[in-house]
C-alpha cells in the first residue's frame, strides 16, 4: 500500500516534530480525524461502563425498600456522576466519534477544516472528564445533580460542585471548538457536486448539532462561571440574601440544557436515517422533510427551555407559552418518525443488527416522545415533575433513543472502521438482551412516577408500595449490563478475525463506502465528484423503466466504482495534502486541567496551566500544519 | 491503486478550493464571534437582572466616573480605527505602516486595560470589591470577562507585531491580521453595549 | 494592479485548479473602504460617544435618555460591524452566522428578563 512521504524530522526548539502516523505514540500526536474519532469512541465507551456501574449501584440501593447499601451522600454523588457521565462523557463524545470519523468521509473530504484543533478538542474532553472524576479522590464528587440547581450547588460544602463547574467548563471548551471546526467542515469542504441537498441526512444532523453546540454552550459557560465564582470567591450570583436569584441558574442551565438534549439525540436520528434505507433497500422517504424537520427541531429547541421550570413559579403566561412551544416541537419529530416508517414500508428488509437497533430506536423513541408530550401539558407536568415518570421519559429518549441509535451505528460502521464485522449472532443477542433489559428497567418507572415516587431519593419506605416495580427495574438494569457485556465480547472477538473487509459490505448508499475498509490515511485516492443524493447507490444501480433497481454494468455507461472520469488518473495529478502529527494540541489541552486544579488548590498551578496553554498555542502557530 | 509516494505540501498556506469560496478561517471566526454574542448576552442580562437589586452599597452612582470611563471608550474606539488601518496598510503592501498601526492598536488596547485596572482599584478603595454586593458581583465579572477578551486580543496583537518585526508578516498574511481584527472589533462592539447598559443607563439607588 | 483587483486577489478566492462543481467568488470583495473613509467612520463614532456622555448630563431630556442611548449604541454597533468588520462588503454568509448569534442572544435573553418581570413598572 502506498505511504504518504513525509520529510525527515526537523528539530524545532525543544521538541522535534513527530512524524509517525502509526504505532502507539502516534495516537498522542495524531491529527487524523479517523484516529481522533476512534479515540473519542474508546474513551466514551470506557465512561459508559463507569456510568453504567454507577447506575447499577443506584439500582442496587433502590432494589428493596429501606436499604442502606449506600449512604445518602454517596447516593447523591452517584446519581449526579451518572448523569454527568452519560450526558457529557458518553453520548456527546460517542456522537463526536461518529461525526469525527464520518463527516469528512461522507462529504468526500480528506480531513476536517482544522485538524490540530480537532485533536485539541479530544484531549480537552479527555482531560475534562478525568478532572471531574478525580474529584472522587480529592474532596468528593459532584453531588448536586447533573443540573446543579442553585442555591444548593453554590453552598454545598464539599468540593464536588467546584469540580463540576470547572470540569464542565473544560469539556465545554472542547465541544465549542469542535463545533466550529465541524460546522466549517460541512459548509466548506464538501466534494465537488455535493450541494447541501445532496448531503446525507447524517451530515445535516451533524451541522445542526454543531450549531446547537456553538450557540448553547456559551450560555452554560456563563452559568458555570457564575456558579464557580459564587463557590470559590464568594460572589452573590445565586445568593438570595444578597439579592441574587437561584432561578437565574435554572434559566442559564436550561437555555443550554434543552438544546443539549437535541444535541444528544439528533446524531442518533442521523444514524438511523442512514441505516434504514440501506437495510430496506429503499431511499429515505421524504429526505427533504427529514432534513427540514431536523433544522426545525434545532431552532424550536431553543424556545422550549422553561418547560423544565414549570413548577418554579414563572407564572401562567410563561408556562403557557412554553407549554405551547413544547407541543409544537413534537411536530417535526413526528414528521421524522413517519418518514422513517415510510422508508421501511414495502422495503426489502434485512434485519441485521444495525437495522434492529434502528427499529428499536424508533419504537423506544416514540414511547419516550409520547411521555414527553404529556409533560408539555403544564398541569399534568405539575404532577409528573421530580418524579420517576420524568426519569422514565428521558431514559426512553436518551437510552432507547440515542444509545440504541449509536449502537446501531457501531454495528453498521464497525467494518468500515476496523476492517472486520461484528458477529451477527452475538449482535442480535446484544440487541434483544438490551431491549428487554432496558424496558424492564425504565418501563416500570412510568408507574412508579405516577404512584408518586420522587426522584433523587436514596431510599423509600416499604409502606409506599413501590417495592415491586423497583425490584423489577433493578433486575432490568443488570440485564442491560449483561447486554453490554455481550457487546464487549462481540467487539473483542471481532479483532480475532482477519482484517479483510471489502469497501462496501452492506451494499450501502453513501460515500464512505466508496473507499477501503478501513480507509487509507488520505481517505480517498481521488476526491469523488458527486452528482446526486445517495451518490454511491447511483453509481452502482440505476432504475429500469419499470422501476426495477438494476446494477450498473461495470465498464458501461455509468461511472465505475472508485474511479472518476473527471479525475484523470489516480491522484489526478495533484499531490495529496496531509497535515502532519503534532504534540501541541495535547500540550495546550493539558494546561486546562492544571489551571483548573490551581483554581481550587494553588495559584501557582494556575500560572503553570496558563504557561502550558500558551506554550502549546505558540508551538502550534509556529509549526506549519504540514512540513 | 495509487502509484508512488504522493507529495505532501503545506496545508494551510495554499488557498484550497472551498464549497462556498470563502476561507475556512474566516467562516470559523464569524461563527465563533456569533457564539460569543451568546456569552456576553448571558453576562449582560445577568447584570440587567440584578440592576438595582443590591441589598447593600456602594451602588453604581456612588462609584461611577462617567467622564473617566468615556475616555476609555474613546480609546477603544480609536483602537478599532488603528486596527482597520493596519489591515488596510498590509493589504496595500505597506508592511511598515501596518506595523505602526498594529503597535498603535496594541498600545491603545493596553491603555484601555490599564484604565480599567485603575478604575477597579479606585472602586476597591471606595469599598467596592468583587464580593461586596450584587452590583459588584455582576459588574466585575462582566467587565472582567470583557477585559480578559481585550487582554487576549492584545496578546494576539503583540504576537503579530513580533512576527512583523521578524519579517514574517507580509501582505500574504493579511488574512491573519484580518482575523485578529475581527476579534478586536468584536471586543469593541461588546464594550459599546457595556458602556451604554452598565454605565450610562442610570441605576436608581434603592431608597 | 487596481485596488479592486488586489482586493479580489487577497480576498477569499478559490485558487486555480479548483475542482469542477465549486463556485469561487462568493467571497468576492466589491470594494474596500479607503483609509479616509475609515477615519470618517471613526470621527462619527467619536461624535456619537461625546453625544452619549453629553445627554447623560442634560436633565431637560431625562425621559428620552434611555431610548437615545440605545439608539446611539445601535448606530455605533452597526457602524463598526458593517464597516470596520467589513460585513457590508463581504459575503452574506458571514452576516447570517453573526445574526444567528446576535438575534438569538437578544431574543432569548429578552425572554428570560421578561420572565423576571424586569421591565414591569
Amino acid at each position: 500500500m502506498t505511504s504518504v512521504s513525509v520529510p525527515a524530522e526537523r528539530p524545532r526548539g525543544l521538541l522535534s516534530r513527530p512524524t509517525a502516523t502509526t504505532g502507539f505514540w502516534s495516537w498522542f500526536t495524531t491529527v487524523d480525524h479517523k484516529k481522533i474519532g476512534i479515540l473519542y469512541g474508546i474513551t466514551a465507551f470506557m465512561f459508559f461502563t463507569i456510568g453504567g456501574s454507577e447506575a447499577l449501584l443506584i439500582r442496587l440501593q433502590l432494589a428493596r425498600p429501606d436499604q442502606d447499601i449506600l449512604s445518602a451522600s454517596v447516593y447523591n454523588e452517584l446519581f449526579t456522576m451518572h448523569g454527568i457521565t452519560m450526558v457529557f462523557l458518553v453520548v456527546m463524545p460517542l456522537s463526536a466519534a461518529f461525526f469525527n470519523y464520518l463527516i469528512p468521509l461522507m462529504i468526500g473530504a480528506r480531513d476536517v477544516a482544522f485538524p490540530r484543533l480537532n485533536a485539541y478538542s479530544y484531549w480537552a474532553f479527555l482531560f475534562g472528564g478525568l478532572f471531574i472524576y478525580s474529584s472522587w479522590f480529592l474532596g468528593g464528587a459532584p453531588n448536586g445533580g447533573w443540573f446543579g440547581y442553585a442555591p444548593n450547588s453554590a453552598i454545598d460544602p464539599s468540593l464536588g460542585m467546584t469540580f463540576y463547574s470547572l470540569g464542565l467548563l473544560i469539556t465545554g471548551i472542547a465541544s465549542t471548538v469542535s463545533a466550529v471546526n465541524l460546522a466549517v467542515t460541512v459548509i466548506n469542504m464538501r466534494a465537488p457536486g455535493m450541494t447541501l441537498f445532496r448531503m446525507p441526512v447524517f451530515i445535516w444532523m451533524g451541522l445542526v448539532v454543531q450549531l446547537l453546540l456553538a450557540f448553547s454552550l456559551p450560555i452554560i459557560t456563563i452559568g458555570l462561571t457564575e456558579l464557580f465564582f459564587d463557590r470559590r470567591f464568594g460572589t452573590h450570583f445565586f445568593d438570595p440574601a444578597a439579592g441574587g436569584d437561584p432561578v437565574l441558574w435554572q434559566h442559564l442551565f436550561w437555555l443550554f440544557g434543552h438544546p443539549e438534549v437535541y444535541i444528544l439525540v439528533l446524531p442518533a436520528m442521523g444514524i438511523v436515517s442512514e441505516i434504514l434505507p440501506v437495510f430496506a433497500r429503499k431511499p429515505l422517504f421524504g429526505y427533504q422533510f427529514v432534513v427540514f424537520s431536523g433544522i426545525a427541531i434545532g431552532f424550536i429547541g431553543f424556545g422550549v427551555w422553561a418547560h423544565h421550570m414549570f413548577a418554579v413559579g414563572l407564572g401562567p403566561v410563561a408556562n403557557t407559552a412554553f407549554g405551547i412551544s413544547t407541543m409544537i416541537i413534537a411536530v417535526p419529530t413526528g414528521v421524522k418518525i413517519f418518514n422513517w416508517l415510510g422508508t421501511l414500508w414495502r422495503g426489502d428488509i434485512r434485519f441485521t443488527t444495525p437495522m434492529l437497533f434502528s427499529v428499536g430506536f424508533i419504537a423506544m423513541f416514540v414511547i419516550g416522545g409520547l411521555s414527553g408530550v404529556t409533560h408539555a401539558v403544564v398541569p399534568s407536568d405539575y404532577q409528573q415533575t421530580d418524579t420517576y415518570y420524568i426519569v422514565a421519559h428521558f431514559h426512553y429518549v436518551l437510552f432507547g433513543g440515542a444509545i440504541f441509535g449509536l449502537f446501531g451505528g457501531i454495528y453498521y460502521w464497525w467494518p468500515k472502521v476496523f476492517g472486520r464485522m461484528l458477529g451477527e449472532g452475538l449482535g442480535k443477542l446484544n440487541f434483544w438482551i438490551m431491549l428487554i433489559g432496558f424496558n424492564l428497567t425504565f418501563g416500570p418507572m412510568h408507574i412508579l412516577g405516577l404512584q408518586g415516587m420522587p426522584r433523587r431519593i436514596q431510599s423509600y419506605p416499604e409502606s409506599l408500595g413501590l417495592s415491586f416495580w423497583n425490584l423489577v427495574s433493578s433486575v432490568g438494569a443488570f440485564l442491560i449490563a449483561v447486554g453490554v457485556l455481550v457487546f464487549l465480547v462481540n467487539a473483542v472477538a471481532s479483532f480475532r478475525k482477519p482484517k479483510e473487509m471489502e469497501a462496501d459490505p452492506w451494499d450501502a448508499r453513501t460515500l464512505e463506502w466508496l473507499t477501503t475498509s478501513p480507509p487509507p490515511e488520505y481517505n480517498f485516492d481521488e476526491v469523488p465528484v458527486v452528482h446526486s443524493l445517495d451518490e454511491l447507490w447511483h453509481r452502482k444501480y440505476s432504475q429500469t423503466q419499470g422501476g426495477r433497481v438494476v446494477p450498473v454494468p461495470t465498464g458501461g455507461s455509468g461511472e465505475a466504482l472508485g474511479s472518476d472520469p473527471h479525475g484523470g488518473g489516480h491522484g489526478g495529478g495533484h499531490g495529496i495534502h496531509l497535515p502532519g502529527p503534532s504534540y501541541f494540541p495535547l500540550i495546550s489541552a493539558l494546561g486546562l486541567p492544571i489551571a483548573a486544579y490551581g483554581l481550587i488548590f494553588n495559584w501557582w498551578l494556575v500560572g503553570a496551566g496558563i504557561v502550558l496553554v500558551l506554550a502549546g498555542f505558540y508551538g502550534w502557530i509556529l509549526e506549519p500544519s504540514a512540513e | 491503486m495509487a502509484s508512488d509516494a504522493m507529495e505532501v505540501h503545506t496545508y494551510e498556506s495554499e488557498h484550497l478550493a472551498t464549497s462556498t469560496g470563502l476561507p475556512n478561517i474566516k467562516l470559523a471566526m464569524w461563527l465563533f464571534l456569533a457564539s460569543d454574542c451568546m456569552l456576553f448576552g448571558a453576562l449582560i442580562s445577568t447584570y440587567v437582572l440584578y440592576r438595582g437589586a443590591s441589598v447593600v452599597g456602594p451602588y453604581p452612582n456612588d462609584v461611577f466616573d462617567i467622564p473617566y470611563t468615556s475616555v476609555s471608550s474613546f480609546v477603544l474606539l480609536a483602537s478599532s480605527l488603528t486596527m482597520v488601518l493596519a489591515l488596510a496598510a498590509l493589504q496595500r503592501g505597506d508592511v511598515g505602516r501596518s506595523r505602526v498601526w498594529l503597535l498603535a492598536t496594541a498600545l491603545l488596547g493596553m491603555t484601555f486595560v490599564g484604565g480599567q485596572v485603575y478604575e477597579f482599584t479606585t472602586f476597591a478603595h471606595e469599598e467596592l470589591t468583587l464580593t461586596t454586593n450584587l452590583f459588584s458581583t455582576s459588574f466585575y465579572v462582566l467587565t472582567g470577562f470583557h477585559g480578559t477578551h481585550v487582554a487576549i486580543g492584545i496578546l494576539m496583537l503583540l504576537t503579530l507585531l513580533t512576527f512583523s518585526f521578524a519579517g514574517r508578516l507580509g501582505p500574504e498574511k493579511a488574512e491573519t491580521v484580518e482575523m485578529v481584527g475581527l476579534y478586536w472589533h468584536f471586543v469593541d462592539i461588546v464594550w459599546i453595549v457595556i458602556f451604554t447598559v452598565v454605565y450610562l443607563i442610570p441605576t436608581g439607588n434603592p431608597a | 494592479m487596481s485596488e479592486a483587483e488586489r482586493a479580489t486577489e487577497l480576498s477569499s478566492q478559490a485558487g486555480p485548479g479548483a475542482a469542477p462543481g465549486l463556485h469561487p467568488g462568493s467571497g468576492h470583495v466589491a470594494r474596500h473602504p479607503t483609509p479616509k473613509e475609515y477615519v470618517r467612520i471613526a470621527i462619527i463614532l467619536a461624535i456619537i460617544t461625546a453625544a452619549e456622555v453629553a445627554i447623560y448630563y442634560i436633565e431637560a431630556i431625562e425621559d428620552l435618555l434611555i431610548p437615545l442611548l440605545f439608539l446611539f449604541a445601535l448606530i455605533k454597533f452597526t457602524l463598526v460591524v458593517l464597516w470596520f468588520m467589513h460585513l457590508k462588503f463581504d459575503s452574506r454568509t458571514y452576516a447570517r452566522f453573526f445574526m444567528m448569534g446576535l438575534a438569538g442572544a437578544i431574543t432569548l435573553f429578552l425572554i428570560v428578563l421578561l420572565t423576571f418581570r424586569v421591565f414591569a413598572g
